[in-house]
């Protein structure tokens, strides 16, 4: 990218340092197998291995258990709210950061990293306190309010890495064709953030939608997905149903993240982190 | 002031125009407008209720009613940190909190520099993908995996078995304080799930580090006679640095704040966590807990104030 000449040493990697990266990557990816391969296995109190036998009718279990769809209808609907509202604050803030510079910039940009940056439990404790303090119940949108305000820095993250990709001079040549800055806003600036944005609220999804920190402290007898695994992990019940469900959840996650690599895929760079 | 004329001329919406117009000269206006719903919010429910906890933490525990006294002092504190205990578990946390931060770098860093130095075209989008999906797959899930796998039925221990290493595991889970029981149940099995956990988020930093460095670098350090060796440790190595401690910085974060981890993988010994989550919860002790959480922030604060003077940021 940033060179065009052949660098040095750009021949055959060593030996030892592709196995080394090849094996930090199964480290990575083969734990997941498993969970693939014990949602079958006909064992439903251990976790022996290699499963004595396989059979497919845990799946028709999970369909059955109305906990589980009542939980996954819990997580989608926060996951949808905490994501809309995290696109509005997170590109707001993105427009307002991206080239310019004024006294206090640094310290806004802490804030908005700060939810991600410190521990969970700390979100999720103050949070906690704070609906205490002001007697809030809690509800549906306590959950909605402590995810929101983490998953902004996702959003933010992704269009301001689109926004200074796109040229300034666009914005001023639409300008200069006599549009107003609502105008350059709709026809502009709007189709060159599409899927940044998109990009970032599916990342921002997939956060909310796995979120078990924040949400345990946030939750009154609200039972989201994640809650309800948790339980499972705890106190066992059908482990092959908990293999069921994680497996979807695996799936479910996997689509938004894909999703979201192809929209920005070749433009930008992602952060470091969620 | 072209803008002026034109908006004279078109007769749509001239209002909008006018705004507009305001918004565009005036652009302290439009950052004030931009920044101000996500500063309100963050600002207000985020700080607010982090303050609030702070503000909690220096009330105290009445010890003959029981009752929360809302005045200020250091009482909480003192209690906190003259008791052993509590000192064993912030000791125990930050302990494993570096232990998986150095383990995270050493695995890291050959996927990372694979993939900044060799990697092109697509097996570089499959490397990428490979951190990228581990990472932003669901938490609870990652812990479940690990349970199937250390558990003392498990695959783990199978394979120990069938290579005839029994002993080798019996004897690892003998050693007094990293073992226990199973490897599902001890610091050991802890320690492997915790890097598993934030190893990509070690990975990506340190990545984008390495990219960052020009090959021309590389190549006067070898016009300059400098063995591939030494190149790594000169050039490549100093350079890559601020992206190991970005990295560091999330390993060594997330963990400290974990509390689901050692509650499902642990021991009985507790971590920060997990004492938080209690004594705001059973022991409805909100005063304690607001303290215990309160060291991980200035863990952390004094952490990111010396990774800023190494300059870890320009890597995020």
């Amino acid at each position: 990218m940033r060179s065009n000449r052949t660098p040095v040493n750009r021949t055959a990697a060593p030996i030892g340092l592709k196995l080394a990266a090849v094996g930090g990557l199964l480290f990575l990816h083969l734990p997941m197998l498993f969970i693939l391969l014990y949602a079958f296995t006909t064992e439903d109190k251990s976790y022996q291995f290699p499963p004595p036998g396989l059979t497919g009718k845990w799946f028709a279990a999970a369909l059955d258990r109305q906990d589980i769809w009542d939980a996954l209808g819990l997580s989608l609907r926060i996951a949808a709210m905490a994501t809309m509202m995290a696109m509005v604050l997170g590109s707001l803030a993105a427009a307002a950061m991206y080239r310019t510079h004024f006294f206090g910039r640094e310290t806004i940009t802490l804030l908005i990293i700060l939810p991600i940056a410190l521990p969970g439990i700390i979100t999720g404790i103050s949070l906690r306190a704070a609906y205490n303090l002001m007697d809030i119940p809690f509800s549906i949108w306590t959950i909605v309010i402590g995810h929101a305000t983490f998953c902004v820095v996702v959003v933010y993250n992704n269009v301001l890495a689109r926004f200074r990709r796109t040229s300034a001079s666009l914005i001023e040549a639409s300008m200069d064709l006599g549009a107003d800055g609502f105008q350059t806003f709709r026809h502009v600036i709007l189709p060159s953030l599409g899927t940044a944005l998109l990009a970032g609220g599916m990342l921002a999804f997939a956060l909310s939608f796995d979120e078990i920190i924040v949400t345990t402290f946030t939750a009154g007898h609200q039972q989201t997905l994640p809650i309800w695994m948790l339980s499972e992990l705890v106190r066992p019940r059908q482990r092959p149903v908990t293999n069921v469900v994680a497996v979807f959840v695996i799936v479910a996650t996997f689509v938004p993240i894909l999703a979201a690599y192809y929209l920005t895929r070749g433009t930008d760079a992602h952060g470091g982190g969620k | 002031m072209a803008m002026t004329e034109t908006a004279g001329r078109l007769p749509r919406a001239p209002l909008l125009r006018r705004l507009s117009t305001v918004l565009y000269t005036h652009s302290h206006v439009l950052l004030l407008v931009l920044l101000a719903p996500p500063l309100l919010w963050l600002g207000i429910i985020y700080l607010g209720s982090l303050l609030s906890l702070l503000a909690q933490s220096f009330f105290y525990i009445d010890g003959f009613t029981g009752q929360i006294v809302h005045e200020l002092s250091f009482r909480t504190y003192a209690e906190m940190l003259s008791s052993r205990a509590n000192l064993d578990v912030i000791l125990r946390t930050a302990s494993m909190a570096g232990a998986v931060t150095v383990a995270s770098a050493i695995i890291g860093f050959p996927i990372a520099y694979y993939m900044a130095r060799y990697a092109k075209g697509r097996i570089k989008a499959l490397c990428y993908l490979g951190v990228m999906l581990p990472l932003w797959s669901s938490y609870l899930v990652k812990v479940y995996a690990w349970k199937l796998i250390l558990a003392k039925e498990g695959v783990i221990g199978w394979t120990f078995a069938h290579l005839k290493l029994a002993w080798l595991l019996d004897g690892v889970l003998a050693i007094p304080v990293i073992g226990g029981p199973s490897l599902s149940v001890s610091y050991l099995g802890m320690f492997l799930v915790f890097t598993y956990m934030w190893l990509p988020y070690m990975i990506l930093p340190i990545q984008a580090a390495l990219e960052r460095v020009p090959p021309s670098l590389l190549e006067a350090s070898g016009d300059l006679g400098a063995r591939p060796g030494l190149t790594f440790r000169k050039v490549v190595l100093p350079l890559a640095f601020p992206g190991v401690v970005a990295g560091s910085i999330f390993t060594f974060s997330l963990t400290l704040g974990d509390y689901i981890i050692p509650y499902i993988i642990g021991s009985s010994r507790f971590f920060i966590g997990q004492v938080v989550f209690l004594q705001q919860g059973t022991a409805g002790n909100i005063p304690l807990a607001a303290a215990f959480s309160v060291v991980p922030i200035v863990i952390i604060a004094i952490y990111l104030t010396i990774a800023k003077r190494l300059g870890a940021f320009s890597a995020l």
